[in-house]
């Protein structure tokens, strides 16, 4: 089996570098004949939330991909793609619109600004490691979970990293990073 | 909010440079938009832009107009900026580190150093170094790319001939830069010395270059780029996004064609698709052909 990668628009190439450096089988996710190909895991990139998400909605792919989700497909979705996975969105202007809504969070957009606002880090996560690098782009926070969802990390008092059953939901990009890590927990679930 | 608590600019440096390339990979497989009103940039949002580019007259009409075309009002660009939730890119003069200043006080998250503009200094570009927001800059061939990349820019897009509608720039200087990285992978390690004296620029630039058989930032197409087709053709020969100017908003529907230039970039080497989305779009600008113009602005900034 392999992984799938969404790759309508965003940084999946380096999503893709990095399951190749664990031994993963990955292929893209670019129109709805691809999900006809053999998958058991999904990789939601990051990229802009609003163009990926309008492009699952017009491509028809929003509704097969959610029950395979809903089915207990794991998903390792970063950064956009927790924007895609969450049930409720929230920010100071544009909330946006929920678009595969399979985990019980409510997610603010650009939650720290403009790129001026966008930092490095590092924190331990919960089923990671200690010291984890961590990427800010425009990134979003988790402002609210629901009792199902484990919070797996905190910068700043900020929720950035969460997992519900076989979702995980990361603010930042591990796939900027060469740390392995949070790829290697993906693909152990 | 954590937006409303920022007081102080970041400090610029080499932990600020990684984090704007790495916003610019985060625009990969995506189109940027100019668009001259907040009306427009939510048309744009709406269509699948992953940023628009805020200007007071897109590239054709500054064209038409001729005089000296500057940096756009600051208030004209918040004006977007509060309109849409994706990335809100602007344009200063080459060399006007000034008006840089202004769009990075503005909180602006790109900003082009654009030879669209009048130039304001005919030697010496912008020291991108010395800003903590991230600058894309037009290139026509490898040793122009790797000197804006030296002097701090985060990201790359091929000059073109903007506002022509015509593709041919944006084709000859795409396939140059490629052509020129395919040549600078094929050296021997001791030549590389000499290749950098020849581009003109550091020599760690072109040992990066040799190692990884690409620039070391996301290089995008943009100049004249109209159809979807011409969008394709684009990231075919090896762009990594495309940005449109005129070619929307100077078209007859530029809501549809937005979205299908969108949908042309992220299915670039499927023909049915790309025939699909052409369909039905209504008239496409004009265009000019760039010799039938006195203007080159791709001859602005070596």
């Amino acid at each position: 089996m392999a992984t799938a990668v969404l790759a309508l628009q965003g940084a999946f190439a380096e999503h893709e570098a990095r399951l190749a450096e664990l031994g993963e089988k990955a292929f893209e996710l670019r129109g709805p004949d691809d999900l006809a190909r053999s998958f058991d895991r999904l990789v939601l990139p990051g990229g802009e939330s609003t163009v990926q998400g309008r492009l699952l909605e017009e491509l028809g792919m929003l509704e097969p991909l959610r029950e395979r989700i809903e089915d207990g497909m794991p998903v390792l979705a970063t950064c956009a793609g927790l924007i895609l996975l969450a049930q409720r969105l929230a920010a100071h202007d544009d909330k946006g619109t929920p678009r595969l809504a399979t985990m019980d969070v409510t997610v603010e957009r650009n939650a720290y600004g403009r790129q001026l606002g966008s930092f490095h880090a590092t924190a331990d996560v919960a089923g990671v490691g200690r010291e984890v690098p961590l990427t800010f782009i425009r990134a979003p926070r988790v402002v609210d979970a629901g009792a199902g969802v484990q919070v797996l990390a905190r910068v700043d008092g900020n929720v950035v990293a969460v997992r519900q059953g076989t979702q995980l939901g990361f603010a930042f990009h591990p796939e900027l990073d060469p740390d392995l890590r949070v790829h290697q927990l993906f693909l152990s679930l | 909010m954590a937006q409303d608590e920022k007081t102080t600019t970041p400090a610029p440096g080499p932990e600020r440079a990684k984090l704007n390339r790495e916003l610019a990979q985060m625009l990969k497989g995506g189109v940027i938009m100019d668009v001259t009103t907040p009306g427009q940039a939510r048309i744009a949002e709406e269509a699948g832009a992953c940023a628009v580019m805020a200007l007071e007259r897109i590239p054709a009409d500054i064209r038409a107009a001729g005089g000296v075309s500057r940096m756009s009002d600051p208030h004209m660009i918040k004006g977007i900026q509060a309109a849409v939730s994706i990335p809100v890119m602007a344009k200063c003069r080459i060399g006007h580190f000034v008006e840089a200043q202004v769009l990075q006080a503005i909180d602006i998250d790109y900003i082009d150093e654009s030879e669209v503009l009048s130039p304001a200094d005919d030697v010496y570009h912008i020291d991108k170094t010395q800003f903590a927001v991230p600058f894309v800059c037009g290139a026509r061939n490898l040793s122009e790319a790797l000197r804006r990349i030296a002097e701090g820019a985060s990201m790359i897009r091929t000059k073109g001939e903007p506002g022509t509608g015509d593709v041919v720039q944006a084709v000859s200087h795409m396939r140059l830069i490629n052509a020129q990285i395919r040549h600078v992978v094929s050296l021997r390690d001791d030549e590389l010395f000499e290749e950098a004296k020849r581009l003109q620029v550091p020599v760690e630039l072109v040992r990066s270059v040799h190692d990884s058989g690409r620039l070391p930032v996301v290089n995008f197409a943009a100049g004249g780029v109209a159809t979807p087709a011409d969008a394709a053709l684009m990231m075919q020969l090896g762009a990594e996004g495309v940005f449109v100017g005129s070619g929307i908003f100077k078209s007859g529907d530029p809501a549809k064609r937005a979205r299908a230039i969108v949908g042309a970039v992220t299915n670039f080497d499927d023909p049915e698709k790309v025939a699909a989305l052409s369909e039905d779009l209504g008239e496409a600008m004009v265009g000019i052909n760039k010799d039938e113009i006195d203007l080159l602005m791709a001859e602005r900034g070596k």
